[in-house]
């Protein structure tokens, strides 16, 4: 990951690049993208029939491929795409296309620190993840729900582990599917096995379980828990005490179990989107206390302000808690600790807290333009788009990253930038 | 002709059956009727007067002359009743006629509802058969195939998910022959609609992704397409009785426009997966309505057409006829846009008869033609009277916006010998329309 110290947090704008630009002669640009630190922007550029490359701050890539898709900077700031020439695929990291190719690759991930990419990719009809340009040795039937551990040293996926026949209910049924590991599925084999989840270290993993149509359950490291659901959702470990946790409906309602035991009693409409604290003090859930009614709880105490919808749900470092509510993604507020911000908005992103937890800032849309909010009050301009807003270590400046007229500009602005 | 005279062969139901002890039926359906069953279903059995007037309302009924055991309260009597009077105390082979009916002789279209007088929705009461019929193991094979593909894939085609975006891709391609600077924009924040379609597109109709990439590329729409699972919005699950992997479904198919940005989902011609996502399936998880808005081609073509981004160069040369498809007619209420569309876009129309919130059903619907093979022959008998409504409209074409209604529509076309063409709105509108960014 970048380090942010790093960063040039002195106020103040600058034009880092008009999108327009790239001296390639492009016959298109597509939609831009944004390095973390704002210093560079990049969009996949058509140069000729069938000829594509991407262009970071109006300079092409000197590699040209055949198809481009999925660019995306990596947290350590790295450009990435997902690039075909001849038929085959991988993955470009600042032009330079790892050297193994498939025959097809997608769904691009990084370590929490970016120093590790990896990609799911198909092989002659098998599956399984490459970590760095290095394919895992076991490859699957079918693979999907990849995950990689924050620290990128391990990777998993739900595969299956035996092969079906048309229509072939009995094997299905009898159970054909596992979770891989760094290419090595579990002994045990399930219904369906989804959702695999690593704990903090990336040594333990947890996944969602069906033990037959209509029982569903948790199994970590391969072994299932003694409980049985209705349904349940994604397990996620604690990342401070390394429990597991997971929703998981009972009698027509959802609770939140916490390694084997029902630590939420069920009583929710509905559960999910589980998140902790780094000390592990604090869960945190999306719920619907009761039917077309949705908030966030926290340690099992749901807010009173309750929304239609409510989503994206982030966790400060001291507890706070923030979500989106909206009506049926119309009139998007921003919700912290259980207060509703005063402004109402056509689309929002992700709250970002500060690291000390003290600002929430928000990327948001109304009538086709984009800002900032920063605790309720909003950044002066507004720009053709934008991206989430970026803290600076100490949490008094914002880095604001928005392009208008296809100029990308990188503002740094102190909380006084902003007006109810 | 009661069901013990029309029993078909089914590897599923077979399977199940013989699984099933009298006991293990009387515990689930006691279960079910005590913890997912309540005053709806008691009002709608101790209300219906058994007058019959659902009897005409039901194409399986006016299709086999009017026997009274294809009637809704006939289907509802050997099912929900025949469990209900005795306590779900009965043996296996009920369970198996149960499933027959229930997956196989009534498509949930809801047209009955219109004319019984109390409005009781007899396909809720076959729903909660068919849950029974989920929870025990008796289901017909080839949907609860399509379910675990469900549950395993997220689409109901088993389609993984390279062979996804690489269908997108190959698409893509094969537009631009036509308009150089198409795109299928994939996983693209904060455009205007997520489009989705259902499985059968990337496996084996891409044609219709073709279609409608050309058209939101004429009217420059904002537009993606999702690269993860969570793009298909079908949903056999939800006729299968398995409710959990519905709800999965949804809730994916929700989540990946939420993560997407988009303001609102635009599907596909597709009538059953509306019917998922627009009522069912966001209601299980506990969303009163839809968390993204979502809308059938047929609005978005109106308003395409209606603003004036898609202009046609030509009409389809008439007259065609309209199929009106039961979820989004009697689900939805887009019978005027329909029209309004199909007016715009052919030289004449020549109603069915009867037409709009009372049209006869393509009897594909409801997870019917998803049974698989076995059971094609009950759908193509048991829509006669749709074949007869079509053969007096007189015309050659017939324009039907859902995927499953082509599937009907093609069998009954094809075995009473009607010489029809069947047509989706985006097939007329791609090929008539003005297309100034073509080469």
């Amino acid at each position: 990951m970048q380090n942010k110290a790093s960063w040039d947090w002195e106020p103040g704008s600058r034009v880092i690049a008009d999108t327009r630009d790239c001296s390639g002669g492009a016959e298109w640009i597509e939609e831009p993208y944004v390095s973390p630190d704002g210093e560079r922007v990049a969009a996949v550029a058509c140069v000729g029939e069938a000829q594509f490359t991407l262009c970071a701050n109006g300079q092409p890539w000197e590699n040209v491929f055949d198809k481009i898709w999925y660019p995306r900077f990596s947290p350590d700031g790295r450009l990435t795409a997902i690039v075909q020439s001849d038929g085959e695929w991988t993955l470009a990291v600042d032009d330079a296309p790892w050297e193994q190719t498939f025959a097809y690759l997608w769904g691009t991930r990084f370590s929490r620190d970016g120093s590790i990419i990896a990609a799911s990719i198909q092989q002659d009809g098998e599956y399984g993840l490459a970590v760095d340009g290095e394919p895992w040795e076991g490859l699957f039937e079918n693979a999907t729900d990849f995950a990689l551990s924050d620290d990128g040293s391990a990777g998993a996926a739900s595969v299956q582990v035996k092969s079906l026949g048309q229509a072939d209910i009995a094997t299905f049924q009898q159970g054909v599917y596992s979770i891989a590991v760094n290419g090595e599925a579990w002994d045990a084999v399930f219904v369906n096995a989804w959702n695999p989840s690593f704990d903090a270290a990336g040594k333990r993993v947890a996944a969602a379980l069906r033990h037959s149509l209509y029982e569903y359950g948790v199994a970590v490291d391969g072994v299932p828990w003694k409980s049985r659901f209705g349904s349940v959702w994604e397990p996620v470990f604690n990342p401070a005490t390394g429990e597991v946790n997971a929703p998981g409906r009972v009698q027509g309602k959802w609770g939140l179990a916490v390694d084997d035991q029902m630590a939420w009693p069920a009583r929710y409409a509905q559960l999910w989107h589980v998140a902790f604290t780094p000390d592990g003090k604090t869960t945190a859930a999306i719920v619907a206390p009761e039917f077309g009614s949705f908030t966030v709880a926290v340690n099992d105490r749901p807010w009173e302000a309750t929304f239609p919808v409510v989503t994206d749900l982030a966790l400060a470092k001291n507890g706070r808690a923030a979500c989106l509510g909206s009506d049926c993604n119309k009139n998007f507020a921003i919700c912290v600790d259980g207060r509703t911000w005063s402004g109402r908005y056509d689309m929002a992103w992700t709250p970002v807290f500060s690291d000390d937890g003290a600002n929430v800032a928000v990327l948001v849309e109304k009538q086709g333009k984009r800002t900032v909010v920063l605790n309720d009050k909003v950044y002066r301009e507004w720009f053709d788009t934008a991206f989430p807003p970026v803290f600076s270590p100490d949490g008094g400046k914002v880095l604001i990253r928005g392009i208008s007229g296809g100029k990308f500009m990188r503002i740094v602005v102190t909380p006084d930038a902003f007006h109810a | 002709m009661g069901i013990e005279q029309r029993r078909i062969d089914d590897a599923g139901l077979a399977r199940g059956m013989a699984a099933l002890t009298p006991e293990k039926i009387a515990k689930t359906f006691q279960a079910l009727i005590a913890g997912e069953c309540g005053a709806r279903l008691r009002t709608y059995v101790e209300t219906c007067m058994r007058c019959g007037m659902c009897g005409p309302a039901c194409h399986y009924f006016l299709s086999h002359d009017g026997d009274p055991s294809y009637a809704p309260v006939g289907k509802v009597s050997e099912t929900m009743w025949k469990l209900l009077k005795a306590d779900g105390k009965v043996d296996p082979r009920v369970i198996g006629d149960c499933a027959q009916i229930a997956y196989t002789e009534c498509n949930l279209c809801r047209r009955c509802m219109h004319y019984c007088p109390l409005g009781i929705d007899t396909a809720y009461i076959i729903s909660v058969v068919r849950r029974l019929c989920h929870k025990l193991g008796v289901t017909p094979m080839y949907i609860q195939d399509t379910a675990h593909s469900h549950s395993a894939t997220l689409n109901q085609m088993w389609v993984k998910d390279d062979e996804w975006t690489d269908s997108l891709q190959w698409q893509e391609d094969e537009a631009r022959s036509e308009f150089p600077d198409l795109r299928i924009p994939l996983e693209m924040e904060g455009a205007d609609f997520m489009y989705s379609v259902i499985a059968p597109e990337p496996k084996f109709r891409t044609q219709l992704i073709y279609q409608a990439a050309a058209i939101f590329h004429t009217a420059g729409c904002n537009w993606t397409m999702p690269g993860t699972p969570g793009w298909d919005n079908s949903n056999m699950a939800m006729f299968s009785g398995d409710a959990e992997i519905m709800g999965r479904v949804e809730r994916y198919h929700f989540e990946t426009a939420q993560r997407l940005r988009v303001k609102r989902i635009v599907m596909g011609e597709c009538g059953h997966a509306f019917r998922a996502v627009y009522d069912v399936g966001n209601r299980w998880l506990g969303w009163k309505m839809h968390p993204v808005p979502v809308v059938h081609s047929i609005e978005f073509f109106w308003e395409l057409l209606d603003q004036g981004k898609i202009r046609m160069a030509s009409k389809y040369p008439g007259p065609v006829t309209i199929h009106d498809p039961c979820n989004v007619i009697r689900g939805r209420g887009l019978m005027d846009k329909l029209r309004e569309v199909v007016n715009h876009i052919c030289d004449g129309v020549v109603e069915m008869s009867p037409n709009r919130e009372h049209n006869l059903c393509c009897c594909a619907g409801g997870g019917v033609i998803n049974c698989g093979p076995p059971f094609k022959n009950v759908r193509i008998v048991g829509n006669k009277a749709k074949a007869d409504q079509l053969k007096a409209t007189g015309v050659q074409t017939c324009i039907a916006p859902c995927h499953n209604c082509h599937g009907g529509l093609e069998d009954i076309i094809h075995h009473y010998k009607l010489g029809m063409k069947l047509k989706f709105l985006g097939d007329i509108i791609y090929e008539h329309m003005e297309k100034p960014g073509a080469v």
